[in-house]
């Protein structure tokens, strides 16, 4: 899972969550294990899991920041992120604390290239 | 074997509803032939392998001098001087080496594993489909366990009432040359009755709700069959065999763990294999499979726990830990799911 989370900025916010290669990989998502609001995340650390029916995946940060909202949605609805990984299956937003971390990511094309699409 | 063909989830509740098709070609097969392939048999296996008749089937676990476990096999009789050894992929070569070291009467041994394809139709519409594909659109009626050679769309083919998803379904058996005309044969036929191809996810959640054991997760060298809660599976009156001796003497000083089938109490925690296993703050266990159970709709699972003698395991409320916290769970009695 690492490295296959994707963010999107909003200003000094980041909503984060896992791509479409990665929820396709994971599949039968049925449990999202996610922080509290108001705690805090750091870049590559393991923030949440995701359970699927095979086995547990650890989720990474791409960013570091505060956590200003979770997605409540995913307790009752896990499989929002298997039907819908950039939309309703978002699962956090963070208030970036660290903006030099951004060039170490990966942008869309080259992660392409990553997962050999 | 695949891990899934699309979701493990849909193809499990598909065997459960109507048919799935499994791809286990992985598996071992070992003959053992001539007038001393009985007895040989008999003093490796726990089960009693005399008790066979012709076209018979049976399970079986092959131990070690310890008792500990060296595989579970599915031991076919074709006549008393031919029988087949069905053993898990991951010990084929560990079970040719064991049969060698202890053919010590002159039986013929021959590893069919490559010669020989298995593919498995299970579920309450596997019968209907095989219907399909045989002679007069009747398969012949076995008992559990049975099994007989049928010509299958124009293949031979051994059918065996047997499976490890806790359904009615059969494991057929040909020749390697004709697995792949077999598998396109079949394929459409179990789609036809609504069934799907299954993957190595689904056959591991449909194995464990139906209570099956895992070799190398929840049984393996290191266990024994009475351990492993399968005592009926070990016949100590059957006279010698190895590992007799020692199951014995476990059976009278008592087994101080054994498997447990548990269940979480929450709808959301699943335990994983190697999870740690509490009671009123002690640990006692560890966890070798669990699961969310597609057809029972909790999440399920084996573990070994320590027996202190004064409870009995059934009902006993336990915690598992889950990264770092701990959660209820219930032992509950095995098997989980049965039709």
């Amino acid at each position: 899972m690492e490295s296959h989370e994707w963010f999107r900025q909003e200003g000094d916010v980041a909503i984060i969550g896992i791509t479409d290669y990665a929820q396709a990989e994971i599949q039968d998502i049925v449990y999202v294990e996610l922080p509290d609001v108001g705690s805090y995340v750091t870049q590559k650390t393991e923030f949440g899991v995701i359970e699927s029916v095979k086995a547990a995946f650890a989720l990474y940060a791409p960013v570091s920041g505060k956590v200003i909202a979770v997605n409540e949605s995913l307790e009752d609805v896990p499989e929002f992120v298997n039907t819908s990984p950039y939309d309703a299956g978002w699962l956090i937003k963070i208030r970036m604390t660290e903006e030099k971390e951004l060039e170490a990511l990966l942008d869309a094309e080259r992660y392409q290239a990553h997962i050999g699409a | 074997m695949p891990l899934h063909y699309g979701s493990i989830v849909t193809e499990h509740l598909s065997v459960r509803r109507s048919v799935g098709l499994f791809d286990l070609s992985h598996m071992g097969q070992l003959e053992v032939c001539g007038e001393e392939a009985g007895k040989l048999l008999q003093n490796l296996c726990t089960n009693d392998i005399s008790r066979l008749k012709d076209g018979q089937a049976l399970y079986t676990l092959i131990c070690q001098e310890s008792g500990g476990i060296v595989d579970d096999v599915i031991v076919y009789r074709f006549t008393n001087m031919r029988y087949m050894v069905v053993v898990n992929a991951a010990n084929i070569e560990k079970d040719r080496a064991w049969l060698e070291t202890h053919n010590t009467t002159g039986a013929a041994l021959t590893d069919l594993s490559e010669k020989i394809v298995l593919i498995a139709l299970q579920g309450p519409g596997a019968i209907e489909t095989l219907n399909t594909l045989v002679p007069h659109g009747d398969v012949p009626a076995l008992p559990f366990f049975g099994f007989t050679r049928v010509t299958v769309a124009g293949i031979s083919t051994l059918i065996s009432r047997t499976g490890y998803t806790g359904e009615v379904g059969f494991e057929l058996y040909v020749d390697v040359h004709d697995g792949e005309k077999f598998w396109n044969i079949l394929y459409p036929a179990v789609e036809a009755a609504g069934g799907a191809p299954i993957g190595l996810g689904a056959r591991n959640t449909l194995r464990l709700e139906a209570g099956l054991r895992l070799y190398g997760m929840d049984i393996n060298e290191r266990t024994t069959p009475l351990e492993a809660g399968l005592a009926r599976f070990v016949k100590l009156d059957k006279g010698e065999f190895i590992g007799r001796n020692a199951l014995l003497m476990q059976r009278k000083s008592g087994i101080r763990r054994c498997l447990i089938g548990f269940q979480m109490l929450g709808r959301k925690m699943i335990a994983r294999t190697g999870y740690d296993v509490f009671r009123e703050g002690l640990h006692i266990g560890t966890v070798t499979s669990g699961a969310p159970a597609p057809s029972l709709r909790c999440n399920i699972g084996f573990a070994y726990i320590d027996l202190d003698g004064k409870h009995s395991p059934t009902n006993l409320n336990i915690d598992i830990q889950i990264r770092g916290k701990r959660y209820p769970a219930k032992i509950v009695k095995v098997p989980f799911y049965s039709r």
